[in-house]
């Protein structure tokens, strides 16, 4: 319990240095970036919405900056990220409500697969040490772990939007034959249009769950009682998940809470390449739309989704692993 | 681009010897070792190149001077784009913005991080606690999206404006290393014997402390030499570093600006993004090599012929 209550209060300490970085950065700026942006919508706000957006980006005031700061915090505590300016009137929370879905369907069946496959295929290559698995995956998925994310993806693109024409390689469905809708026609349109940007995530993620699980494990092999399981004669497949690898997936799991945030600049840029509807592309056309507010929005809300995913990480590993709970 | 591909677990880190042969046996490691080899070679190949770039391409990277789109010839190695620019001379020009950010953000990185991680395990208390925090709370912030923020308020990065960034938010995960192997230092008999001669705080922390992780501290290198490949690379291509810089990135972003690959021009674009994968392959086989290197664990076993049925060898 004091464990997860640590945990907590990392979480909440993280999540306000985030919301003080956000608060700083345009702020920190020569020639605060959002006073021209803000001279450029100024006509066409209401005066509400413009009074929102001072708060956030600190312009026309004569308060302090302290007393910027608490009015800063009080407005993003009670939801108010602003007003969208691309997408005006739109509130940026709105704006993002549209995209998110489309990130986390992504994310998240990709990277659960690249858990189980890479954990799993670290198990074996560990087990079966110097065999042919174990001599051709660490070192492949060594040089993968070096390749950019969007450049798998324009090769993917390339090969298989492009020249075998076997999958969609731009946005998430049909837009101009499809509509949105719960019907057969239009999932399938969707998993089609997801088939490559999953590929590419899976591709530059999986080599670090088999690298972490293969070494760990390989520690673990050597343990006295995965000995002792062998001496009383337990089947193979016994000592290989019951004994190695159970204790040997923990630092995977710790792993997960670092690697999420490669997970999520992957994302972004492989959303990029795709044209993928989800936040990773919102950001990047707020960026160059000059839409600090909605950019604002994006990055406090990937934030905040990696470090509840962290958070939800920690407390599965205390679960998991009793000397965890002990040491908090 | 995941993360730092050692499955070491940062906590336990294997010892290192004190310093004196260690530049030696690095040496004599990397020849012995295959990964190590094909790094160093790849990583001297760049640096020439980016040395000296005239030597080998006598285009200009930057002129329109040739027909636009051009195929694979001799005169145009790897023809020209649709501005009619020389793509293969751009890449060999593009190599120097390249290396100089994975140096310079390596070095630095990496001296910030040796900075705050051993300072932090060596004065204790207090200190060690905030920057232990401060360390903590930065890795867990995704940095990729931060950084676009940050090029984003700079309206455009020039490659100073990268390296400063990429430098003062990717340094917490080799500073968490080094602060975990630095606590396993700080009761040996060596600092002991250090502080009971009376030397100054700075001096054990420089001369003692320091010498002891160098080959953590060069495998951190090139941790961080990769990640700024890789960040620098990334922003540039969306379009977040200065358009007029001669590098890959830029190459890959007038190349996804002009929709290479759906118009049929696809080198312009898988091409430097072929250079920024080896390049980061490099960094990547010396790391993992280094890893072998200071966990012996982690070695290939040779293949040894053993009769059907027997155990698998642990």
């Amino acid at each position: 319990m004091r464990y997860a209550l640590r945990r907590l209060g990392f979480f909440v300490l993280t999540l306000w240095a985030a919301l003080t970085l956000n608060f700083l950065l345009p702020r920190l700026m020569p020639g605060n970036p959002a006073l021209v942006m803000m001279s450029k919508f100024h006509g066409e706000l209401s005066p509400k919405a413009l009074n929102a957006l001072e708060i956030l980006f600190g312009v026309n005031t004569h308060e302090s900056l302290l007393g910027q700061y608490f009015g800063y915090l009080h407005q993003i505590l009670t939801g108010n990220l602003g007003t969208s300016l691309d997408e005006y009137p739109a509130s940026v929370t709105s704006v993002i409500g549209s995209a998110i879905w489309w990130t986390l369907g992504l994310i998240g069946v990709t990277t659960v697969l690249a858990f189980i496959l890479g954990t799993g295929l670290g198990i074996v290559s560990a087990w079966r040490r110097g065999g042919k698995l174990d001599s051709i995956v660490p070192p492949v998925f060594v040089i993968t772990s070096a390749i950019p994310y969007f450049w798998v993806a324009m090769v993917l693109v390339l090969i298989f939007g492009i020249t075998l024409k076997w999958f969609p390689s731009q946005g998430g469905y049909y837009v101009t034959t499809d509509t949105p809708g719960l019907n057969f026609t239009f999932f399938q349109d969707v998993l089609n249009h997801a088939f490559l940007p999953a590929i590419s995530l899976l591709i530059t993620t999986i080599g670090t769950w088999i690298l972490t699980m293969r070494n760990t494990m390989i520690t673990t092999l050597a343990e006295d009682y995965v000995r002792m399981a062998r001496a009383k004669g337990l089947p193979n497949r016994r000592i290989m998940f019951d004994y190695a690898a159970r204790n040997a997936i923990l630092p995977n799991l710790t792993g997960f809470a670092m690697s999420l945030g490669f997970v999520v600049s992957g994302a972004i840029l492989i959303e990029y390449v795709f044209n993928y509807p989800g936040v990773g592309f919102m950001l990047l056309q707020a960026v160059s739309g000059e839409d600090y507010p909605l950019m604002q929005g994006l990055f406090l809300l990937i934030t905040v989704a990696v470090l509840f995913a962290i958070l939800v990480a920690d407390l599965l590993t205390a679960l998991l692993d009793p000397r965890t709970r002990a040491a908090g | 681009m995941a993360m730092p591909v050692s499955g070491v677990p940062a906590e336990t880190p294997a010892l290192q010897l004190p310093a004196g042969h260690v530049f030696a046996r690095v040496g004599r490691a990397i020849r012995s070792n295959h990964k190590a080899t094909v790094g160093v070679v790849l990583l001297a190949i760049f640096i020439l190149i980016a040395l000296f770039p005239g030597v080998i391409a006598h285009e200009s990277p930057t002129q329109d001077a040739y027909a636009p789109q051009l195929g694979i010839s001799t005169a145009h190695l790897l023809g020209t784009n649709h501005y009619g620019q020389d793509l293969y001379s751009q890449l060999v020009w593009g190599t120097r913005n390249v290396m100089i950010i994975a140096i310079v953000v390596g070095l630095a990185t990496t001296a910030l991080a040796v900075l705050i991680g051993v300072a932090a395990a060596y004065l204790g208390g207090l200190a060690d606690s905030s920057l232990s925090v401060l360390t903590d709370v930065l890795l867990v912030i995704p940095l990729f999206p931060l950084l676009i923020v940050i090029a984003a308020y700079a309206q455009g990065g020039t490659t100073l404006v990268l390296i400063t960034a990429i430098t003062l938010t990717s340094w917490s995960y080799t500073a968490r290393q080094l602060r975990a192997q630095a606590l396993t230092l700080r009761n040996r008999d060596f600092l002991e014997a250090a502080r009971v001669r009376g030397e100054r705080r700075l001096y054990i922390i420089v001369v003692e402390v320091i010498p002891t992780m160098t080959s953590l501290i060069v495998a951190s290198f090139l941790t961080n030499a990769l990640y700024a490949v890789l960040f620098a690379s990334s922003l540039q291509f969306i379009g977040l570093g200065d358009p007029n810089t001669v590098s890959w990135g830029t190459t890959l972003y007038w190349a996804q600006n002009n929709a290479a690959l759906q118009t049929g021009e696809p080198l312009w674009a898988i091409a430097p993004g072929a250079c920024i994968a080896v390049l980061g392959a490099a960094f990547a086989l010396l790391n993992y090599a280094f890893d072998e290197i200071g966990n012996p664990a982690l070695r290939p076993v040779r293949k040894i012929r053993h009769k059907k049925g027997a155990e698998p060898r642990v």
